[in-house]
């Protein structure tokens, strides 16, 4: 008996990994297909590794600092410094470098902050669809997507002392409804399922049908939202930098660098043009990694 | 009524209304029957005659309008119903693609019901799965697969595996077989004689496969816009339905053979279609299309009226007899 059930997992362990190999391989074929899916994951991954590696990678790591070099003031892109210098003579490849952590960041913090509170009162509003609860947390959700998130964004950044960590706060707050729409769509077709209400007759707990029984059905549409919205955040928060309520000099936020680089045009057109295509860079990628993986998990758009 | 001490189930009068845009929708009226433990109801009616709507209310899924529900002796509708009653009815979907979680195992799903009412302890939950699969006709490996990977029947057999595994008195099976094709359907019935057998377990078959019923059923029950026309033994009620809709829907059953033709009662044609649930025929909800109707029967909601010990109809027809007989019965006794 007890060697027949070692055999039937081990046989399954192996049988499972075969499986797993081969959902991948298809989801791959699928993804593939699309080459501007593949430029996406590419550019993303490129973003990502320059992020995480910035201090060894960039030609000027201290540049990304405040440090003033007034020998190299202004110079044009060319061998010594591949996207030229700005005012103070720092490196700009090496500043954008950097931008992207910070972009980043913005992303992960503002949507890993969003999307768990957006996600578990859109799961509560889709079970209990139709009452009073579902009509609380939606109407609620609608005032903040009423007001132009820009708009909404700045007013909180200035109201609060400007700097990167309110900026976040503000997009988040203005974030979190997008997901509660999504699950809230999800969750109250699901709700109607037979799995569900089989879960009910049996007794199950409501946290257990919940992220058990109705959270599973919606990663996948959570997990395309998630990625193209990375590009949307970034977007915001390096509109917030431009206006000068995000992130602060001397940090090297991309927004920033952009709205700084302005007062030089069209003469020092690297100090512009360069972190504002770096900006185009990240946003495309992600938005074209979205579309592939939309394709790839059959997600419907909410 | 009959088999009053023993019934496990009892429902009496149950009405459950929904409220709609056009008006009010008697989904369920007036309808009371039992089930005994052991034993399979059919409960047999058109689409949107009413009896899904009656199962889900005795599992609770719904809140009746009107009436009550009695299981083992107690009052069960209305109340907030415990975690043991919940365990005791238990319920098979019609469609087995959408009863079980597509994101979870066949592992997973079973794990749930077990845990939930410890029926096993925490370290025997994976045998007792492997043995719920066996159970079922399913190979014990089963275990590790996920929905997609199973056919229609091998879901639907997992989906009994669920309501079996926490030992119930009643399971609820509401068409569970009209989505598979004819052989698994063959299939699945033979499974679930054999599992009432082994385990004493009552059902409440709904179909409105007549054919079927005839083979699966002890009793039947006939639903018509939401009330029952005629409760009898299954093998009374094939050999001679009283209702005329019942006599029009069993000499409309199909059949192969010339033998099974000479069995059937004469055809009975019936005029129209079924009447729209918002808007209700007064009286007997068939007479519009009843061939056999009398004048009353657009004025009053015929009675249960007692055939014998296992039949009741509801019909106008009889009540002539009825009264015959009580009136010979008397005139005897004079």
């Amino acid at each position: 008996m007890n060697s027949k059930k070692t055999e039937i997992s081990a046989d399954y362990k192996k049988k499972n990994w075969l499986r797993r190999k081969e959902t991948l391989q298809r989801a791959w074929y699928k993804f593939s297909a699309n080459i501007l899916s593949v430029v996406g994951l590419i550019i993303v991954i490129a973003v990502i590794l320059l992020a995480v590696f910035a201090p060894w990678v960039a030609p000027h790591p201290d540049h990304a600092g405040a440090v003033v070099d007034f020998t190299a003031t202004m110079q044009s892109p060319g061998a010594g410094n591949l996207m030229g210098t700005d005012g103070v003579g720092r490196d700009l490849l090496s500043r954008i470098i950097f931008g992207f952590r910070f972009s980043l960041m913005m992303g992960l913090v503002v949507i890993g902050l969003a999307a768990p509170p957006g996600i578990i009162l859109g799961l509560i509003a889709g079970y209990y669809q139709g009452t009073k609860i579902d009509t609380a947390i939606m109407r609620f959700a609608d005032i903040f997507l009423a007001v132009p998130p820009l708009i909404l964004a700045m007013s909180i950044t200035s109201v609060l002392s400007p700097n990167i960590f309110n900026a976040m706060l503000a997009v988040t707050l203005m974030w979190w409804p997008w997901y509660t729409r999504l699950v809230y769509g999800l969750a109250s077709s699901l709700q109607n399922e037979y799995f569900v209400q089989s879960a009910e007759v049996m007794g199950a707990s409501t946290p257990h049908i919940l992220f058990k029984e109705i959270l599973p059905n919606c990663i996948s549409a959570i997990f395309t939202k998630i990625t193209l919205d990375m590009g949307f955040v970034i977007i915001i928060g390096a509109s917030l930098s431009f206006v000068g309520l995000g992130a602060q000099p001397p940090t090297p936020d991309l927004g920033t660098m952009v709205a700084d680089g302005a007062k030089y045009m069209p003469d020092q057109w690297w100090l512009t043009i360069f972190p504002a295509l770096a900006i185009v860079f990240v946003v495309l990628g992600f938005n074209l990694l979205g579309d592939g993986l939309r394709d790839v998990l059959a997600v419907e758009e909410v | 009524m009959v088999q009053e001490k023993k019934s496990l189930l009892k429902v009496n009068n149950l009405q459950k209304y929904f409220t709609t845009p056009q008006g009010i929708v008697k989904a369920v009226d007036d309808v009371s029957f039992a089930v005994a433990p052991g034993e399979t109801l059919g409960l047999v009616g058109e689409s949107g005659s009413g009896k899904t709507t009656a199962a889900f209310t005795i599992i609770g899924a719904y809140q009746p309008t009107d009436g009550s529900i009695y299981f083992q002796n107690k009052q069960i509708s209305g109340k907030k119903r415990s975690r043991e009653l919940k365990r005791n009815i238990q319920i098979v979907f019609q469609d087995p693609g959408s009863s079980l979680n597509p994101r979870q195992s066949v592992r997973q799903i079973l794990t749930m019901p077990l845990k939930l009412h410890n029926v096993v302890p925490a370290a025997e939950i994976g045998n007792k799965i492997q043995e719920l699969l066996e159970l079922v006709e399913l190979p014990r490996d089963f275990i590790h697969k996920h929905p997609l990977e199973l056919g229609e029947g091998e879901k639907q057999s997992v989906a009994i595996a669920r309501a079996l595994s926490v030992n119930p008195s009643l399971i609820v099976l509401d068409e569970p077989t009209s989505a598979l094709d004819v052989s698994m359907q063959a299939k699945i019935i033979k499974l679930l004689g054999n599992l009432q057998q082994e385990f004493n377990v009552a059902y409440i078959f709904i179909t409105h496969d007549l054919s079927l019923m005839r083979n699966v059923a002890s009793r039947v029950a006939i639903m018509y816009l939401g009330r029952i026309c005629e409760i009898a033994r299954a093998a009374d009620f094939f050999q001679q339905p009283l209702h005329p809709y019942t006599r029009m829907l069993i000499s409309s059953v199909p059949v192969v053979s010339e033998e099974e033709e000479a069995l059937k009662p004469p055809h009975y044609t019936s005029q129209g279609e079924i009447p729209s649930p918002v808007n209700m025929p007064t009286g007997c909800g068939f007479h519009p299309r009843c061939p056999e109707k009398l004048d009353i029967c657009d004025r009053q909601i015929p009675e249960s009226l007692a055939i014998d010990n296992n039949r009741q109809v509801f019909c106008h027809l009889y009540r002539k007899d009825q009264e015959q007989k009580i009136a010979d019965s008397t005139l005897r006794q004079e």
